[in-house]
C-alpha cells in the first residue's frame, strides 16, 4: 500500500507542475494590474515604481522563476489588494468551502445509497419508478436556478431562511447545501441503482438467499460493498466539481469560501491570490483522486492484489 | 396433472423431496412462455436423482423453484414442492427463508461468481451459522475452520482469511460445498457441480459430494447434462426435453433400455460410440424455442418415430414397468426393439 501511495502522489506531481504553470500563464492573460489599481492620471513615473514594487517590470520568463523560487520556499506573495499573505487569505476561505462540500457530499452519499439501494431491490415497482423521476429530476435542475428560486420562495416570499451570510444557527446552511446537493444526489441514486440492480442479480446474491439471508442482510450484507466502486468513483468526480465550483453558491449565498475568492482574485487580477487558490485547490483535487483509488482497494481485495508490492 | 414419475421401490417410507406437476412461467417483454410444464420427481434421504437433458430444457429452472430462487421474471404457477413434508409453494418469506439451510441447500455451478468476491470465505462459511443458529462471529468461525478442514481446504485457519480470487477452482467448489451441507441439509441440490472444472478435479468433487452425502444422510439432487456423471453416480434419473419429462427411472434401467427415442439419441450421442474419422454421431435439430413448443409430443421435430399421432396428441408421463415412466407413444415398441 506504501509503495501504491508514493506512485499516485508522484504520478500526481507532474500534472501539477503544469497546473501552475497554465494559471501563471493565463492570470496574465487577464491584463494589467497596474491599469486597474492606479488611476488614469497617474504619471509614467508613478506607474514604473508599481510595477517595481510588485516585480510586474520583469520579463514573464523572470516573474516564473522568483514565483517558482518563492513558493518552493512557501512564500505564495501577497494581496495586491490587501497586502496580507496569499496563503493565509487562501487557508481562511478554504474552510469554509470544505465545510459546504464535505457535508454535501456526506449527505447526497448517504441519501443516495438508501433511496438507490431501495429502487434497486424491486426494479420497476413504484418505488423503483418515483426514485427514478426524482433523481432524474434532481441531476437536471441548473443550480444557479435553483438558488435563486430557493432565495425567492424560502427566504423572500416566505421568509424562512437567510438569503446570505455564514452568521447564525444551523438555518444558514439549508439553502446553500440543499443547491448544492441536488445534482449529486441526483447523479447518484442513479449510479447506486444501476450498480445495485447489477450487483443483486449476481449468483453470489441468490447464494446469500440460498443461505436465508434476508433483505437487509443481503442488501448491506452482500451486495453494497460490490456495487459500491463505481458509486466511489463518480463520487470522487462529484466531489472535485463541488471543490471546484461552489463558485456560484458561495456567490449568491455570499459564503466567504474559496470559489468566490478565486472569482474576486480574476476579477481583481490578484494574481498570488490566484494562483495559491488554485494550487490549494489542485492538491485537494489529486488527494481525492488518491482517496478514491485507496478506498477501492481497501474494498476490493482483487484491487488490492493487482497493486504490485 | 401428470404423475410422479418416482418414488423408486428401494427406499421406504416418504421421500425428502416431492415435486408433484410443476410449472414455472417466464414473463418475458414478448409474452408469457412455460419453462417447466409438470415435472415430478421424489427424492429419498441417502439417493441420488439426476435432472438430465440439455441446455434449456428446464432442468435448471426446476432447481431453482425448488429452492425458492427464481429471478423476477419466472413464477411457479402451479403443482407442489414439498421438502421433509413441509409444501414449499405459496409459503411466505419468511418461512422459506427458516428453511433454506438447515432444510433444503443448493450449490451452484460457478464457484468463482457464487462466492462474494469482497468477503473473506471464512466469513461467507461461518454465515449460514450466524443466521440460523445464531452464533457469535467467533463461534461461526470455528465452524467455518471445522467445514473447510472436512471439505479438504489445507491450512484451513490461515486460509479462511483468503478472498474467493485467491483459490483455485475446485479448492472454490469445495468451499462452496462445504457452505451448502454446513447446517446438514435433508436435501441438497448441485446444479451442475463440476461442469466448470477439468476433469480430475470432477473426480475429486464429486467423490466430495457423495461421501458427504453418505455421511450426513442427504437426498441428492443432481442436475447436469453429463451423461458420464449420472451413469457413475446417480441412483434415479429424470430425462427432461423442452420443460417436460420424458424418461424417469432407475439409472441402470434407463441407460440399458431407453423406453424414449431423446433419451436414446442422447445414449447414442456419447463420443465413446464414434467411429475414427466420421462425424459424431448427435441429436439432429435443436429444440423448441420455449415460445414455440408443438401441440403435439415436444420431441416430434427431430424424432425419426414421429408420426400424425405425435403432431396431434402429447403423449403422457405413463408407468413402463415397475419403478419407471415414459412420456412417447412409442415406448412398447422401443422397448421391443
Amino acid at each position: 500500500m506504501a509503495s501504491f501511495l508514493r506512485k499516485r502522489i508522484i504520478s500526481s506531481a507532474i500534472p501539477l507542475v503544469f497546473v501552475v504553470l497554465g494559471v501563471f500563464c493565463l492570470a496574465r492573460l487577464t491584463g494589467n494590474p497596474v491599469d486597474l489599481y492606479l488611476p488614469l492620471s497617474a504619471t509614467p513615473e508613478q506607474r514604473a515604481e508599481f510595477s517595481a514594487a510588485h516585480g510586474f517590470d520583469d520579463s514573464v520568463p523572470v516573474q516564473l522563476w522568483d514565483y517558482l523560487g518563492n513558493a518552493a520556499r512557501l512564500d505564495f506573495g501577497v494581496s495586491l489588494r490587501t497586502g496580507e499573505p496569499a496563503d493565509a487569505m487562501v487557508l481562511e476561505a478554504f474552510p469554509v468551502t470544505l465545510q459546504l462540500a464535505g457535508m454535501t457530499m456526506l449527505l447526497a452519499v448517504l441519501g443516495a445509497l438508501l433511496v438507490g439501494s431501495l429502487a434497486a431491490y424491486r426494479p420497476q415497482s413504484a418505488v423503483d419508478r418515483l426514485a427514478g423521476l426524482l433523481s432524474m429530476t434532481a441531476a437536471s435542475i441548473p443550480d444557479f436556478w435553483f438558488a435563486i428560486m430557493g432565495v425567492l420562495v424560502f427566504g423572500v416570499a416566505l421568509d424562512w431562511l437567510p438569503t446570505s451570510g455564514t452568521l447564525g444557527g444551523p438555518e444558514v446552511w439549508v439553502l446553500p447545501l440543499a443547491t448544492l446537493l441536488i445534482r449529486p444526489f441526483g447523479v447518484l441514486v442513479q449510479v447506486v441503482r444501476g450498480s445495485m440492480v447489477g450487483a443483486l442479480s449476481a449468483p453470489y446474491v441468490k447464494v446469500a438467499r440460498s443461505k436465508g439471508a434476508d433483505a437487509t442482510r443481503v442488501v448491506f450484507g452482500h451486495a453494497l460493498r460490490n456495487a459500491i466502486t463505481p458509486v466511489l468513483t463518480v463520487a470522487g468526480d462529484l466531489a472535485v466539481g463541488l471543490v471546484n465550483g461552489a463558485v456560484v453558491v458561495e456567490t449568491v449565498f455570499g459564503w466567504p469560501g474559496i470559489g468566490k475568492l478565486m472569482i474576486d482574485s480574476i476579477l481583481q487580477r490578484d494574481f498570488a491570490v490566484l494562483q495559491a487558490a488554485v494550487l490549494l485547490t489542485a492538491v485537494t483535487i489529486f488527494a481525492l483522486n488518491i482517496l478514491v483509488d485507496v478506498c477501492h482497494a481497501l474494498i476490493d481485495p482483487r484491487v488490492r492484489q493487482a497493486v504490485p508490492a | 396433472m401428470k404423475p410422479s414419475a418416482l418414488p423408486s421401490p428401494t427406499a421406504t417410507g416418504r421421500p425428502a423431496l416431492e415435486v408433484e406437476g410443476l410449472r414455472v412461467d417466464l414473463h418475458t417483454p414478448s409474452g408469457t412462455v412455460r419453462a417447466v410444464d409438470g415435472v415430478g420427481f421424489g427424492v429419498h434421504k441417502g439417493r441420488t436423482l439426476a435432472l438430465l437433458g440439455e441446455s434449456g430444457c428446464g432442468k435448471s429452472m426446476t432447481a431453482l423453484s425448488i429452492a425458492g430462487l427464481l429471478d423476477p421474471v419466472a413464477e411457479v404457477t402451479g403443482g407442489s414442492v414439498r421438502v421433509s413434508g413441509t409444501e414449499l409453494v405459496g409459503l411466505g418469506r419468511a418461512e422459506r427463508r427458516k428453511l433454506a439451510g438447515p432444510v433444503l441447500s443448493i450449490v451452484f455451478q460457478d464457484a468463482l461468481a457464487a462466492l462474494n468476491p469482497v468477503q473473506p470465505v471464512g466469513r461467507q462459511l461461518a454465515e449460514p451459522f450466524r443466521i440460523h443458529r445464531g452464533l457469535s462471529r467467533r463461534q461461526a468461525a470455528e465452524k467455518a475452520v471445522e467445514l473447510m478442514t472436512r471439505v479438504g481446504i489445507p491450512e484451513p485457519r490461515l486460509r479462511a482469511r483468503s478472498y474467493p480470487h485467491q483459490f483455485s477452482g475446485g479448492m472454490r467448489q469445495r468451499l462452496l460445498i462445504a457452505m451448502a451441507v454446513a447446517l446438514d441439509p435433508d436435501v441438497l441440490i448441485a446444479d451442475e457441480p463440476t461442469t466448470a472444472l477439468d476433469v480430475t478435479v470432477q473426480a475429486q468433487i464429486m467423490r466430495l459430494l457423495r461421501d458427504l452425502q453418505t455421511e450426513r444422510d442427504m437426498a441428492l439432487v443432481l442436475i447436469t447434462h453429463d451423461l458420464a456423471v449420472v451413469a457413475r453416480h446417480a441412483d434415479d434419473v429424470v430425462v427432461m426435453y423442452a420443460g417436460n419429462v420424458v424418461e424417469a427411472g432407475p439409472v441402470r434401467e434407463v441407460f440399458s433400455r431407453p423406453r424414449h427415442p431423446y433419451t436414446r439419441a442422447l445414449l447414442d450421442s456419447v463420443p465413446e460410440h464414434a467411429v475414427r474419422g466420421r462425424p459424431l454421431p448427435a441429436v439432429p435439430g435443436s429444440p423448441p424455442e420455449l415460445s414455440a413448443v408443438p401441440s403435439g409430443c415436444v420431441f416430434q421435430a427431430r424424432c425419426p418415430l414421429a408420426d400424425d399421432r405425435c403432431a396431434r396428441e402429447r403423449p403422457a408421463l405413463e408407468p413402463v414397468g415397475a419403478s419407471r415412466s415414459a412420456a412417447c407413444h412409442f415406448s412398447e415398441e422401443l422397448d421391443r426393439g
